[in-house]
C-alpha cells in the first residue's frame, strides 16, 4: 500500500492518543467496528458544558496506518469545534486530506462513524443526567 | 502468499552496527538467486544459447547436454530418476499439469478429487475448476496445528476417488503434512498422490519412493534459484503414473509439456538442487537456530504473541507469529525497513484475512495481527537480532494505541464485546 506524507506523518506521530474517563458526562465515547475485521477506534470527545465545544478528543486505533490516520485527523478536527459543527465532518473530507486511496475509504467511514458515535453517547448521557440542560441547539 | 506489501517506502541504508536495510525476510515468496547459481546460468545466454530440441548440431547438443544434467541433478535431491523430471514454467504449472492431467486421464476410473483447505491457490482453484467439469473435490480441513487429520484422508477416500492433493510445506505458516503417511495411505488404495513441495524441496529431505509421491511440483525461485522455471516429478514405475498435457505442441518432455525449454532456467533450477543436496542438512541447522532466535527474542520480550501452525512440524526457516491487539498493516509499515509478509486483510488484494490462518480456526482477529518471517539462506545474526528489536519496539508502540489492548488490560472480554457492524 503506498500512503500519502500526511498518513505518514499520522502514523509516526499520531496526535491526541490516550484515552479519558468513560464515565464522565462531559466524556462522550464512540467504539467502532470489529476486531474479526481488521478495524477497531475509540474516540472520546470531552465537551464544554457551558459553551457546548469540543475542549479535548483522544483516540486509540487498532487498524492499519490509514485507520489510524483517519482516527488522528478526527481528534484534531473535532477540537475547538460545537458537536453540531464536528457531527457535519464528512469521511470524503478525511478521504481528500489523507489523499486515502480507494480500498481504504472505509477506514474514513470509520472515523466518520467513530465521531459520531462518540456524539451519541455524550447526547444520551446529556439526556439522562440533566433532561433540561445544554441542548445541541 | 496473497499476503504481501511492497509499496510501503523502503529506503536503502546502512545502520551503525553494518546492517543493510531493508532486510529482506520474506524468503516464503522469493528468495534471491544464490551467485553459484547465477555463474552457471549465464553461458547458457549467449554462447550455449542452442535449442534443446535441435538433434542435428553442436549448439542443440550442448543445450540439451545442460538440461540434462539439471535433470540429474534435480531427481538425485528428490531419490527420483531423471526420466521422471518434467520441466515446466514454475509450480503454478506444475500443480495445474498434476492435478488437470490426472484428471483427464483417469477420468474413466472416477472423478474424486482430495485436497486440504490450507493449499496453495494454484491447487485449491485448479481443483475449483474441475468443479465445474463434474468433478467431486472434497477439501479437508487442518487441525489447530495446521495438519490434516489422516482419519478425516481415509473417510474421504472412496472407489471414484483418483487423486490426493496435499502440500509437503505451507507458504504461510511453514507446517509439514504428513507425507510419507499420506503416500502410504493412497498408494494402498491405489490412488495417486501429489504434493506441492515448492517450499519444501531443498529445504527438507524428501524421497519420492519411501514416501510414495507418485507427482511432486518443483519450483526455482524459492530455493535460491531464477523464476519462471519449475518441474513436475512424475512416477515411471510402481506404479507408474500417466497425465495428459495440458499445452500441445511440439511434444517436448515426453509431450507432457510442449514448449521450447527454458535452458538458462533449468540449469539454473538444477544447480539450485545441487546446492541443496550438498547443504541442506547444514543450512536446516542453521536456518533453525536464527528462526528459534527471532522467536525468543520476540516472546521473551512480549505478552501475547501466539505462534501460527505447529512449532514441530516446520520448516526450519519459517515463523509465522501473530500479536494480538496490533493489526499487521500498520506493524509493516512501523517496520518498514524490513521485508516480511501479513495475513492480514488490509495487506491482500482481496481484503480478507489469510484463508490459512483461518483455517486453523485461530479467529479472524488474530489472522489480521499476523506476521510471516520467512528466514532464509543469506539472513544473518545481527539482522534477526535487529528484526527483534524493530518488532518489540513496534508491537509496544502500536499496542499503546490499540483500543483493544486497553480493554484486555482492564480486564474486559473481547470475545464477549458486542461490536457494532460495520
Amino acid at each position: 500500500m503506498s500512503y500519502s506524507d500526511k498518513v505518514i506523518d499520522h502514523y509516526n506521530n499520531p496526535r491526541n492518543v490516550g484515552s479519558m474517563d468513560k464515565n464522565s458526562t462531559e466524556v462522550g465515547t464512540g467504539l467502532v467496528g470489529a476486531p474479526e475485521c481488521g478495524d477497531v477506534m475509540k474516540l472520546q470527545i470531552k465537551v464544554n458544558p457551558q459553551s457546548g465545544i469540543i475542549e479535548d478528543a483522544k483516540f486509540k486505533t487498532f487498524g492499519c496506518g490509514s485507520a489510524i490516520a483517519s482516527s488522528s485527523l478526527a481528534t484534531e478536527w473535532v477540537k475547538g469545534k460545537t458537536v453540531d459543527e464536528a457531527l457535519a465532518i464528512k469521511n470524503t473530507e478525511i478521504v481528500k486530506e489523507l489523499s486515502l486511496p480507494p480500498v481504504k475509504i472505509h477506514c474514513s467511514v470509520l472515523a466518520e462513524d467513530a465521531i459520531r458515535a462518540a456524539i451519541h453517547d455524550w447526547k444520551k448521557k446529556q439526556e439522562v443526567a440533566k433532561p433540561v440542560a445544554v441542548a445541541a441547539h | 502468499m496473497s499476503t504481501d506489501v511492497k509499496t510501503i517506502p523502503q529506503m536503502e541504508q546502512t545502520t551503525p552496527n553494518g546492517i543493510k536495510l531493508p532486510i529482506y525476510m520474506d524468503n516464503h515468496a522469493t528468495t534471491p538467486m544464490d551467485p553459484r547459481v547465477l555463474e552457471e546460468m549465464l553461458p547458457y545466454f549467449m554462447e550455449k544459447f542452442g535449442n534443446a530440441a535441435s538433434r542435428n548440431h553442436s549448439f542443440g547438443w550442448a543445450g540439451e547436454e545442460g538440461v540434462e544434467t539439471a535433470r540429474e541433478r534435480i531427481a538425485k535431491l528428490i531419490g527420483a530418476t531423471p526420466k521422471e523430471v518434467i520441466f515446466t514454467s514454475g509450480a503454478t504449472e506444475s500443480d495445474n499439469l498434476a492435478i488437470k492431467g490426472v484428471a483427464e486421464m483417469y477420468k474413466e476410473k472416477g472423478n474424486h478429487i482430495i485436497t486440504a483447505v490450507t493449499e496453495h491457490k494454484a491447487v485449491l482453484d485448479t481443483c475449483k475448476r474441475l468443479e465445474k467439469y463434474g468433478y467431486r473435490v472434497t477439501y479437508l480441513p487442518v487441525q489447530k496445528d495446521g495438519q490434516i487429520d489422516l482419519e478425516d484422508l481415509k473417510r474421504a477416500m472412496d472407489d471414484k476417488t483418483i487423486l490426493v492433493t496435499i502440500m509437503f510445506a505451507n507458504n504461510e505458516i511453514g507446517v509439514l503434512q504428513p507425507v510419507a503417511e499420506i503416500g502410504k495411505l493412497c498408494h494402498e488404495r491405489g490412488v495417486i498422490f501429489h504434493t506441492d513441495a515448492t517450499q519444501a524441496v531443498g529445504k527438507v529431505p524428501i524421497d519420492v519412493n519411501k514416501m510414495n509421491i507418485d507427482l511432486m511440483s518443483i519450483s526455482a525461485h524459492k530455493m535460491y534459484g531464477p523464476k519462471g522455471v519449475g518441474a513436475l516429478y512424475v512416477r515411471r514405475k510402481n506404479p507408474r503414473v500417466q497425465i495428459s498435457a495440458i499445452i500441445d505442441g511440439g511434444g517436448h518432455e515426453r509431450g507432457m509439456r510442449s514448449g521450447t525449454l527454458n535452458v538458462a532456467g533449468i540449469v539454473g533450477l538444477g544447480k539450485a538442487c545441487a546446492i541443496a543436496t550438498e547443504e541442506m542438512a547444514k543450512e536446516a541447522c542453521h536456518l533453525a537456530g536464527l528462526r528459534n532466535r527471532l522467536r525468543d527474542r520476540i516472546m521473551s520480550r512480549l505478552d501475547e504473541c501466539y505462534i501460527n501452525g505447529s512449532v514441530d512440524h516446520r520448516l526450519p526457516g519459517n515463523l509465522n507469529i501473530s500479536f494480538a491487539y496490533v493489526e499487521g498493516e500498520s506493524l509493516l509499515m512501523g517496520i518498514n525497513d524490513i521485508a516480511v509478509s501479513s495475513g492480514s486483510a488490509c495487506t491482500s488484494a482481496t481484503l480478507e484475512p489469510s484463508y490459512v490462518l483461518k483455517a486453523l480456526g485461530a479467529g479472524d482477529d488474530l489472522a489480521h495481527s499476523s506476521i510471516r518471517f520467512g528466514i532464509g539462506r543469506f539472513n544473518t545474526e545481527a539482522e534477526i537480532d535487529y528484526v527483534a528489536d524493530r518488532v518489540v519496539e513496534t508491537v509496544s508502540r502500536l499496542r499503546e494505541l490499540s483500543p483493544l489492548y486497553e480493554m484486555a488490560k482492564e480486564g474486559i472480554d473481547l470475545k464477549s464485546v458486542k461490536w457494532a457492524a460495520e
